[in-house]
């Protein structure tokens, strides 16, 4: 698993004096981040580290690394460090991903030194490196109506849900709103207007749970010019989703809604 | 310098600071001040479920979760609380299934349940089904299904602003009363002023003062110091939980409704060891006692791995659709972070921090408390901040899901009411002085001290000296080594001077709220001249009632502000504690002797 170039530990020059020691199995790679922090830059501009990496690295280790020794005012949002919390959406190798599920293991280039690139994820503004404006992104979500609706007295208990039917929307109950999906969307990022596949994947959670009562209303405001019917199926999203939620899938399932008007 | 005015104003966007808010939010002009947006919240991380004696599945009551509550934190637990918390479960599990929690049924359709660590039929006799879950992401979807429920209730929340202080007016006695909060806007490093009628605290606990830990890099206990730093006490802060089951070497949490399921813990031997700790329950005892038989394990020379320094969790019997719609989850991170296919193979587990039983002390309404008997009017706390005590030395498992939704409802109705009942107190003179000056003093700070640098030596004195088990020696070592990373955070520099998305000046701040709580979590382990719960000391074996059957009370000596020897900027980052004790709430169950 690890790269066939020289160890790391042969070439430290430029890494700062008070950094931990390379540990044993590391391999020297390149990380270029792109970079832009409007207090200070003109545009947006590419930055290399050198730094050791081990196989069990994540990117979100590497960052970090540059983050704590080399350069603090590199700025990037993460949490939990285990791909459930969808801080840490980012473009690594022009795809995306969490930093926090990307081993380094996978990312070792068979041949010659490592290189990888780290981006923002696009189609939302970027306010500061890797960092982005997320409130279009949630005001989508929002306006799908995230949250079930009921009419009449609640029941004593709980409302009776049979297993099948409880098992027809636990696909999109996963998405934990990293929006690496609609970030990953071509139509998204021309026309910023469309809904995009988070907030189409949320309401589908609603739209198939068999308690809810406002599937007709979501569906409607999908119906709109900016929405599900401008999905072009190329299955960026599907691919993009680290809670293997089949994204594209779940869309069709509410275009196919709205042509049949059932569930 | 902004200021605004509510009501009541929620610090925090977990479940507890978001289940407070959908009560409060209906009931008072309510703000969410959140460090970061509600859905990354570390909630959403919990897997196994929460217990709740529905019955739905066999005979369970209320009573008997209460007993399990209380003889799993080995009657450190005020049990008054405890019954408070285990009647209201019920409702607080069928309050998430009408918000649009979706629950894994039962063929008849209702809220399914299955076996978690420590909860027993009649008091003891044998596991009882009473966890009720969602897969095993049942946080990811309380926190989802609460942010919803928020949405749907229209609650205003400010995200990315993180709250540094709180305000209190002095009254002639000395007696404090909450004015409101002041907080620093991550994107534009703004300082907001929140004038409130009252204030919940719901930030979480502080995991990262620990190198393995199930915590996210967030959890730095920001609320805990706040408050401490202010001379209001800290609770029990020596009883720290270690969930049995972190991916050996990553810390990352396997649930525990992995054993539930019917896992099995076994040695380099392959031998299921927990059957000679604890002969009834075996791989289902409290976690406190699991994690302790594994780190025996591993020091008696039975651990797993070339190292021989973990355990491994056996799952290859359960089969593959166990795994995939119980399990999912832990299955995909045994698959991604080690490469570990628990299909065919064990897991690698060993220990990782990954709960604070102490906290802010608060009594069953939510109120902070301000010595053993006065409360702080306007002051509240739910969820792993607070400190109730419902857990007592050790957290029964599904427990905290239930904490945050039994207390954050309190707190959210408790901290409303009042402030509809209370006018607006008048904000100090310079409310915004102490964040000001912190803020400040790190942004133009020259010294040579590297916050990660501070940060990591830490996280590994607190790992080798105060975690499973512990000694005077081991614990003294780590006093005196977090009394140096403070002096040494006195000079700590941040890299980036800029305001927009300060990060970096974040993570200082962050850290000094660590070294401040490692530090109490250290000093009152060190008093603690017994064995209770979490807090395992290998030079006193045993547990002590005649006398440590007490809470402990830390105080922060708040130093003058002429003080010559605080750093700048920094006041009240001294090392004086006052260690007080506060009696137990015994209601029904005298202690016993805890054995599974």
């Amino acid at each position: 698993m690890t790269a066939p170039t020289t160890n790391a530990n042969s070439e430290t020059a430029d890494l700062p004096s008070d950094a931990p020691p390379i540990p044993e199995g590391a391999t020297m790679v390149t990380v270029k981040i792109e970079r832009y922090n409007p207090e200070v830059d003109d545009d947006l501009h590419w930055e290399s580290y050198r730094i050791p990496a081990l196989p069990s690295d994540r990117v979100l280790n590497l960052l970090h690394y540059i983050k704590w020794y080399i350069d603090g005012t590199l700025t990037f949002r993460r949490s939990c460090a285990h791909g459930v919390c969808g801080s840490d959406a980012m473009r690594i190798n022009g795809v995306n991903r969490l930093a926090c599920k990307v081993l380094m293991k996978d990312m070792f280039a068979k041949k010659g030194e490592t290189s990888i690139t780290v981006e923002p994820i696009k189609g939302l503004p970027v306010e500061k490196d890797l960092l982005v404006d997320m409130e279009p992104f949630f005001e989508a979500y929002k306006a799908i109506k995230p949250y079930m609706v009921t009419t009449g007295n609640d029941p004593t208990r709980e409302r009776f849900q049979s297993v099948a039917e409880r098992e027809r929307f636990d696909d999109t109950t996963k998405c934990i709103l990293c929006a690496a999906c609609t970030t990953s969307c071509p139509v998204y990022w021309s026309e910023g207007s469309y809904f995009g596949p988070a907030a189409i994947v949320n309401a589908h959670r609603f739209i198939f749970d068999s308690r809810d009562e406002a599937a007709e209303e979501r569906l409607d405001i999908l119906n709109d010019i900016d929405g599900v019917w401008r999905c072009r199926t190329t299955f960026n999203c599907t691919d993009a989703c680290p809670r293997g939620i089949q994204v594209t899938k779940a869309i069709q399932e509410v275009k196919r809604a709205l042509m049949f008007r059932r569930r | 310098m902004q200021f605004h005015k509510y009501d009541v104003v929620v610090v925090g966007a977990g479940g507890a600071g978001m289940r407070a808010a959908i009560e409060s939010g209906q009931r008072a002009r309510t703000a969410v001040l959140t460090k970061l947006y509600p859905t990354r919240s570390h909630t959403g991380a919990a897997q196994g479920g929460m217990c709740a004696a529905l019955a739905n599945v066999e005979e369970d009551n209320w009573e008997w979760h209460t007993f399990d509550t209380i003889k799993g934190g080995d009657y450190l637990v005020d049990q008054d609380a405890a019954e408070v918390m285990a009647k209201e479960a019920i409702d607080a599990v069928l309050d998430l299934e009408k918000m649009g929690l979706p629950f894994n049924r039962t063929p008849e359709g209702r809220i399914d349940q299955r076996r978690f660590g420590g909860h027993t039929r009649d008091h003891g006799k044998s596991p009882v089904r009473r966890s009720c879950y969602a897969a095993d992401r049942t946080g990811h979807m309380i926190l989802q299904t609460l942010y919803q429920n928020c949405i749907k209730h229209g609650v205003e929340f400010f995200n990315e602003f993180y709250v540094l202080d709180v305000n209190m007016t002095t009254d002639a006695d000395g007696s404090q009363r909450c004015t409101g909060a002041v907080a620093y806007e991550l994107a534009t490093g703004e300082i907001h002023v929140f004038q409130a009628k009252s204030v919940i605290f719901a930030t979480g606990g502080f995991g990262k003062v620990f190198k393995t830990t199930s915590n996210a890099h967030t959890l730095t206990g920001d609320g805990l110091g706040i408050i401490y730093r202010k001379g209001l006490p800290l609770e029990d802060m020596e009883f720290y939980q270690f969930h049995p089951t972190g991916l050996a070497g990553l810390g990352i949490l396997i649930s525990e409704a992995v054993r539930g399921e019917g896992g099995i813990l076994r040695n380099a031997d392959g031998e299921r060891f927990m059957e000679r700790y604890a002969p009834t329950i075996k791989d289902l005892a409290p976690r406190d006692i699991v994690a302790r038989s594994m780190a025996l394990e591993v020091l008696e020379g039975r651990g797993a791995g070339p190292n021989k320094d973990h355990v491994l969790l056996d799952v290859t019997h359960l089969g593959e659709e166990v795994l995939e719609s119980k399990l999912p989850d832990i299955t995909e991170f045994s698959r991604t972070y080690l490469g570990v296919e628990p299909l065919n193979e064990p897991v690698p587990v060993y220990p990782t921090a990954h709960y604070a039983m102490g906290g802010v002390p608060t009594n069953v309404e939510a109120e902070v408390l301000a010595d053993n008997e006065n409360v702080v009017p306007g002051l509240y706390a739910a969820g792993e901040v607070a400190c109730v005590s419902v857990h007592g030395s050790n957290r029964l498992g599904t427990n905290s899901l239930l904490d945050i939704n039994v207390f954050g409802r309190r707190a959210g109705i408790a901290a409303a009411e009042y402030a509809n009942r209370n006018e607006f107190l008048e904000l100090p003179e310079e409310p915004a002085q102490l964040v000001e000056g912190m803020v400040n003093h790190l942004r133009t700070a020259e010294g040579g001290e590297r916050v990660a640098t501070i940060r990591t030596a830490l996280q590994e004195t607190m790992d080798a000296n105060a975690s499973v088990y512990r000694t005077e020696e081991t614990l003294k070592q780590a006093l005196s080594d977090v009394q140096l990373l403070k002096e040494r955070y006195g000079r700590v520099a941040v890299h980036d001077k800029g305001k927009r998305y300060n990060h970096d000046l974040l993570e200082a701040v962050e850290l000094g709220f660590l070294l401040d709580l490692a530090e109490a979590l250290v000093n009152s382990a060190l008093a603690r001249k017994e064995s209770r719960g979490g807090h395992a000391r290998e030079d006193y074996t045993t547990r002590d009632d005649t006398n440590f059957m007490r809470h402990s009370m830390q105080y922060k000596q708040l130093p003058d502000e002429e003080d010559p020897n605080a750093p700048l900027g920094l006041t009240g980052f001294r090392s004086d504690i006052r260690l007080d004790y506060k009696p137990v709430t015994v209601t029904r169950y005298q202690p016993m002797e805890r054995k599974y």
